[in-house]
């Protein structure tokens, strides 16, 4: 192919990161499940002089009640609209969400105002209103793996370690897994699109491991919103990571690296809830395939200690995956306090470490 | 009163959902739900722009329409620039404007999430909120989440949270003020009518069905949606 070609084609799903001065807000599900990622990637950002703020009067953006249809679009909307507020008076114009389903939110607001922009003078008064709140639309908006993605040959060239077995020198196989509201709804919002999202895809190769194409490599997580959170409903859920698997068992899979934080719940959670209920693991030799969000393995590769980037909290094991790499590690502080205090030890799962 | 579909049209994401149906069923072939589930995107879209105003009343009353799992994976796919996830979204919406939700096992299924979800949102500033997540209803969430919830302070301390402390950081606690903002809100769009329907119309059916029904989550209502599934939802095999 004629390479001026081949960059036409790609040019569509390409997108501008902004490179510095970030306002960062949060997510409900990172916070409470994996928060050492968060932890992580603001440290990794702090150590490549980025400037990041974090406004703590923000709030959720209701994205799990609105994709379970308890909200009111226009209440979605108005909230969204004051997340921009907080971010304009703290004078930043570059938003970067930490959730998938966040970015997914604030990409289809700005694109419903862009046309519809009705939509757009309504929430306005709505809010001021409401809070008496102000807003710019934010100049960039990037998801939190977008911005590692940017920075992926940087902290290569810092790294201690790679995605490479040590023993045998080869590529560790990696499945990457995106959210389906990073590229799905808006393909030219998300690097590499929706059918060849290149996010994740660049980091893994970035850093030494080698990606696995299987046949449910794009299906959802199932997560599903109300699919998971009623009790009732969470067969749905189950079956699809179950569905991914079964896909991906025969490449044999090192590790899972996503960038969403509710589907690294459910590709973890219910490995554990298989391994229960159908005395059935998809590692080697009775292990887990361990999930890691993308801040955990640039943290990894960095060189940060695997229980200050918060291992400890997953469900799946994460050591055959150290190991590995080669990472060194202390076994006896994976479960203790910020001061080697004694928390005790969960309850075994059927896992091997 | 306008027709149902007229509402359905006043709904932004039924504008930005639905153009014109071609009924190819790609939506479907790529459809999550509908591998799970005895459901078919296709014959939703082409019921409401039948425009019969029956069927679409049988629709908001329906089983159907709590299916989809709002992936949006048929944004991607579909040729004409049709979002079947979309005109869920409105259907949804008018059904619960309209109280028609309690007419279904799924339906009613609502009240679960508002009483979870959507008093965290009001009461938290969170979505999800760690103390109200343990394996008595989440026992998939297994023995490390236990033990995190035996010692959320010191862990949550460990990795570097602020959890109910004043200022930025994770799990901080929202300022009062910021949460009075999120209610005004509620107030000002919608979402507090909303959250009123919700449990106006649930509490109606609870005594319909001489069911108790208290408010929280403990209670005989409450619990009968959470946890019960008739098992006539999946294809039959």
């Amino acid at each position: 192919m004629i390479i001026e070609g081949k960059q036409k084609i790609w040019k569509d799903y390409q997108k501008e990161i902004s490179d510095d001065k970030y306002f960062y807000v949060r997510s409900c599900v990172r916070q409470n499940f994996f928060p050492g990622a968060e932890t992580t990637f603001l440290r990794i950002l702090k150590e490549l002089g980025k400037e990041v703020h974090e406004n703590p009067c923000h709030t959720t953006c209701t994205g799990i009640g609105y994709h379970s249809d308890i909200i009111p679009v226009d209440t979605l909307m108005t909230v969204v609209a004051r997340q921009f507020a907080l971010m304009t008076e703290s004078g930043y114009e570059n938003l970067v969400p930490s959730c998938i389903t966040s970015f997914g939110i604030y990409t289809e607001v700005m694109d419903t105002w862009h046309h519809f922009p009705g939509t757009e003078a309504k929430v306005r008064e709505y809010l001021k209103k409401a809070t008496g709140r102000e807003f710019q639309i934010p100049k960039n908006l990037a998801h939190a793996s977008d911005v590692i993605f940017k920075f992926r040959k940087e902290i290569a060239q810092k790294a201690k370690y790679r995605l490479t077995n040590q023993k045998t020198g080869e590529p560790l196989n990696v499945v990457e897994h995106i959210g389906c509201h990073y590229a799905k709804m808006f393909p030219s919002k998300g690097v590499g699109g929706a059918e060849y999202p290149y996010v994740l895809v660049g980091m893994v190769e970035e850093w030494g491991g080698k990606v696995i194409d299987y046949p449910e490599r794009r299906h959802c997580c199932g997560f599903g919103f109300r699919q998971y959170l009623v009790q009732a409903n969470r067969g749905y859920s189950m079956a699809c990571s179950h569905k991914k698997f079964e896909s991906m068992e025969p490449y044999k899979p090192d590790m899972i690296i996503s960038n969403c934080p509710g589907c690294h719940i459910f590709l973890d959670k219910w490995q554990y809830a298989i391994s229960e209920m159908e005395n059935k693991t998809y590692g080697p030799n009775g292990e887990g395939i361990p999930v890691f969000t993308f801040e955990e393995v640039a943290g990894l590769v960095l060189g940060y200690d695997p229980w200050d980037i918060g291992l400890q909290v997953h469900q799946v094991p994460c050591e055959p995956v150290l190991k590995k790499m080669g990472i060194l590690y202390d076994p006896e502080k994976k479960y203790k306090g910020l001061h080697g205090e004694d928390l005790g030890k969960p309850v075994k799962s059927a896992f091997k470490q | 009163m306008s027709s149902l579909y007229e509402q359905l049209k006043q709904d932004i994401r039924f504008e930005e959902g639905m153009k014109a149906c071609i009924n190819c069923g790609t939506c479907t072939a790529i459809c999550v739900a509908s591998e799970f589930y005895d459901y078919d995107p296709r014959i939703i879209v082409d019921t409401v722009q039948s425009r019969d105003e029956h069927k679409i009343e049988e629709l908001l009353k329906s089983e159907t329409i709590w299916y989809c799992g709002e992936c949006m994976s048929c944004k991607t796919r579909c040729p004409r620039g049709n979002t079947p996830g979309l005109i869920i979204m409105a259907l949804r919406s008018l059904s619960q404007e309209l109280g028609y939700f309690v007419e279904s096992e799924k339906g009613r299924q609502q009240l679960a999430i508002k009483r979870t979800v959507g008093e965290w949102i009001l009461s938290k500033g969170y979505c999800l909120y760690l103390e109200g997540v343990g394996t008595e209803l989440h026992p998939e969430q297994g023995p490390v989440w236990d033990w995190i919830q035996k010692n959320w302070a010191a862990v949550f301390k460990r990795l570097g949270a602020n959890y109910q402390g004043d200022g930025p950081g994770i799990l901080r606690k929202i300022p009062e003020e910021s949460l009075e903002e999120i209610r005004r809100i509620f107030e000002v769009t919608g979402g507090k009518a909303r959250f009123d329907k919700i449990e106006e119309f649930s509490k109606k059916k609870a005594e319909e069905l001489s069911v108790e029904f208290g408010s929280g989550l403990d209670n005989e209502y409450f619990s009968h949606i959470y946890k019960y599934n008739s098992g006539n939802h999946n294809h039959k095999s």
